[in-house]
């Protein structure tokens, strides 16, 4: 296992307490949806954010308030290894996404990234769409504030946590470039 | 331990592993492409590293949008070529000597049976096909093993399909793949491997195999492997220019799931939008009038599938009003291709031929999609607007099938045509 420094504390989409509106999504949200691949020849996240969903809804972007929280059923993220998806969510302002079960290389990179993600089947059912939410990233507590419902993710793998806490996989990185120099 | 527990034990340096297993491990290749290297080495720059860990273990390759379909395109392939330059990568190919990356990196013995190679597509899963551990990645683990030479995995669990039986005529890789996915769903193997057995996977080509290895994403599998045999070693020895390992996995290698499957059942398969794994057989297709019918992509298009199409269309041509876009996928396919005659029977039968690239398959440019418009396509994903506008509709199927379709004008087998399977 890579041997996570603990005292690095968070830069990068540590954890935190989000507050937003639900925007709810059905099963197998694809990568494609999320941001088509005609719009991958960037870099420019801010760029890949004015796609967001556009095929799904050409005005989303004019819907949505930073804080906003996305709420879908099984296999989000499902498709190309595109880190442009969770870049897109991220850099649109979307504060986390809460989710059945996600794909597996979106997971991997929503870590990477810092955005947090969160897997909780009773939330999805229990969430309906413009409800308002409170989310707790540390111990996975997602509450309905407009039904009063209270539900608790899976705990983040131990792993990830770390990988979080210290910044994401890049400044992990950092620290074993400095140390084999 | 199965054989993927073992490739990832061996390169963990650990006699042994399980599912559930966090570890860090030394990865053999390292592959990226146009869309996905500039965003990781844009990642690698801000970390202030200034080499990659080895020249000779990092693969770019421009292949989505080459030849450069617009500016923004062009400026990517240009910040990927000044790297592989000031990086000195053994490995980075040019227009005109690339080909799709999937189709490219076993063709060219770049990938070998027992690596570890992840890779910055999702379909790097590909190479499970000569019995390495593959899979995908994004471009941030892309960019740190750049540095590194590692990658950190969560040991999956396997699941175990065993084809058993005889395929029938016009049935190939894709089919038994698209069968697959139908059966277990687009995420009924989510964090998973998959390992691909049984007597109808020891009778497949390689490049059938390579098929399936690509699709396990699909089914949302971390990889797809199938053990080597004579046929891999066979595929492998003149490619290869470096030592490589056989792995199996043991008697008592444990799965999370073993299923059956009677490949004599299985027919030409066609997914249905908007998944894969919306499958019918060829005969419950019924009348779905099509636009464009595409054969190419690093699912189906290696000489094999280009082979089967020529079968298909030889002497025919293709139905007014409609188009057929054929990809070779590497100029070495594109080579033997025309050596064979295959380009005339395409021609002839009025379809264009083009350069290698991931183009249309991923709604790129090469055969985009007006609305409401249809596309039977040899690829891989059949998403919204996957090939072009939002409310077009895009169905998979095998390259026979593709072909056929073609000439009928609407989706339909070869031996509709009566074509001598």
């Amino acid at each position: 296992m890579i041997p996570v420094p603990s005292v690095v504390k968070l830069v990068l989409g540590g954890f935190m307490i989000y507050k937003g509106r639900a925007w709810k999504f059905g099963a197998n949200v694809d990568t494609d949806a999320i941001i088509p691949a005609r719009y991958l020849n960037t870099t420019d996240p801010a760029e890949m954010a004015s796609h967001l969903m556009e095929d799904i809804d050409p005005k989303f972007l004019e819907k949505i308030q930073p804080g906003d929280i996305f709420v879908a059923e099984e296999n989000f993220g499902c498709g190309s290894s595109r880190e442009h998806a969770p870049l897109a969510i991220k850099h649109a302002g979307i504060a986390c996404v809460v989710a059945k079960s996600f794909a597996r290389i979106f997971y991997r990179n929503a870590f990477n990234m810092g955005l947090p993600i969160l897997e909780c089947a009773e939330a999805v059912e229990g969430i309906h769409q413009d409800d308002a939410l409170q989310v707790d990233s540390e111990t996975g507590a997602i509450e309905n504030l407009s039904t009063g419902k209270t539900f608790k993710a899976q705990p983040i793998p131990l792993f990830m946590q770390q990988l979080i806490e210290s910044g994401g996989l890049m400044s992990y990185v950092k620290a074993f470039k400095m140390k084999s120099e | 331990m199965t054989i993927s527990e073992k490739i990832l034990a061996e390169h963990a340096g650990l006699r042994e592993v399980e599912p559930g297993q966090l570890i860090n491990a030394r990865v053999d290749l390292v592959l990226g492409n146009d869309i996905t290297a500039p965003i990781g080495i844009e990642e690698f720059r801000r970390t202030g590293a200034t080499k990659v860990f080895d020249p000779d273990k990092i693969v770019l390759i421009p292949d989505h949008f080459v030849p450069n379909k617009d500016i923004k395109s062009a400026q990517q392939c240009q910040l990927m070529r000044q790297f592989a330059r000031e990086q000195n990568l053994t490995h980075y190919y040019e227009v005109g000597e690339m080909g799709i990356e999937h189709a490219l990196l076993p063709e060219q013995g770049l990938v070998l049976p027992g690596d570890l190679v992840i890779g910055a597509d999702s379909h790097t899963c590909t190479y499970g096909a000569l019995g390495a551990f593959s899979t995908g990645v994004g471009s941030t683990d892309f960019a740190a093993a750049m540095i590194t030479g590692e990658a950190w995995f969560r040991v999956p669990e396997t699941i175990r399909m065993i084809y058993q039986g005889k395929r029938r005529p016009w049935v190939d890789g894709k089919d038994l793949i698209l069968y697959t996915i139908g059966k277990i769903g687009v995420d009924g193997a989510l964090y998973r491997a998959i390992e691909f057995t049984g007597e109808a996977i020891a009778n497949l080509s390689m490049d059938s195999r390579l098929t399936m290895a690509n699709m396990a994403i699909e089914a949302g599998g971390k990889n797809g492997i199938i053990a080597p045999d004579k046929l891999t070693k066979e595929y492998v020895q003149s490619r290869a220019k470096r030592p490589y390992k056989f792995h199996y996995s043991d008697g008592e290698a444990k799965y999370i799931q073993t299923i059956d499957i009677d490949v004599t059942r299985i027919e030409p398969q066609v997914a249905f939008p908007h998944l894969p794994s919306n499958v019918k057989p060829i005969s419950a297709v019924g009348r779905v009038v099509i636009d464009q019918a595409v054969i190419g992509s690093c699912t189906n298009g290696r000489l094999e599938d280009l082979r089967t199409a020529a079968r298909v269309l030889k002497g025919r041509k293709r139905a007014p009003f409609t188009r057929l876009i054929i990809i070779p996928a590497t100029q070495e396919i594109y080579r033997q291709a025309l050596k064979e005659g295959l380009f005339e029977i395409f021609l002839d039968a009025h379809a264009v031929i083009s350069t290698p690239t991931c183009g249309p398959c991923l709604g790129g440019y090469m055969g985009i999609l007006s609305k409401g418009e249809r596309a039977v396509t040899t690829t891989n994903r059949n998403f919204v607007g996957r090939m072009g506008h939002p409310e077009s509709e895009v169905y998979l199927a095998n390259p026979a099938v593709a072909a056929a379709s073609a000439i009928l004008g609407r989706i339909g087998g070869p031996e509709e045509l009566g074509v001598a399977a």
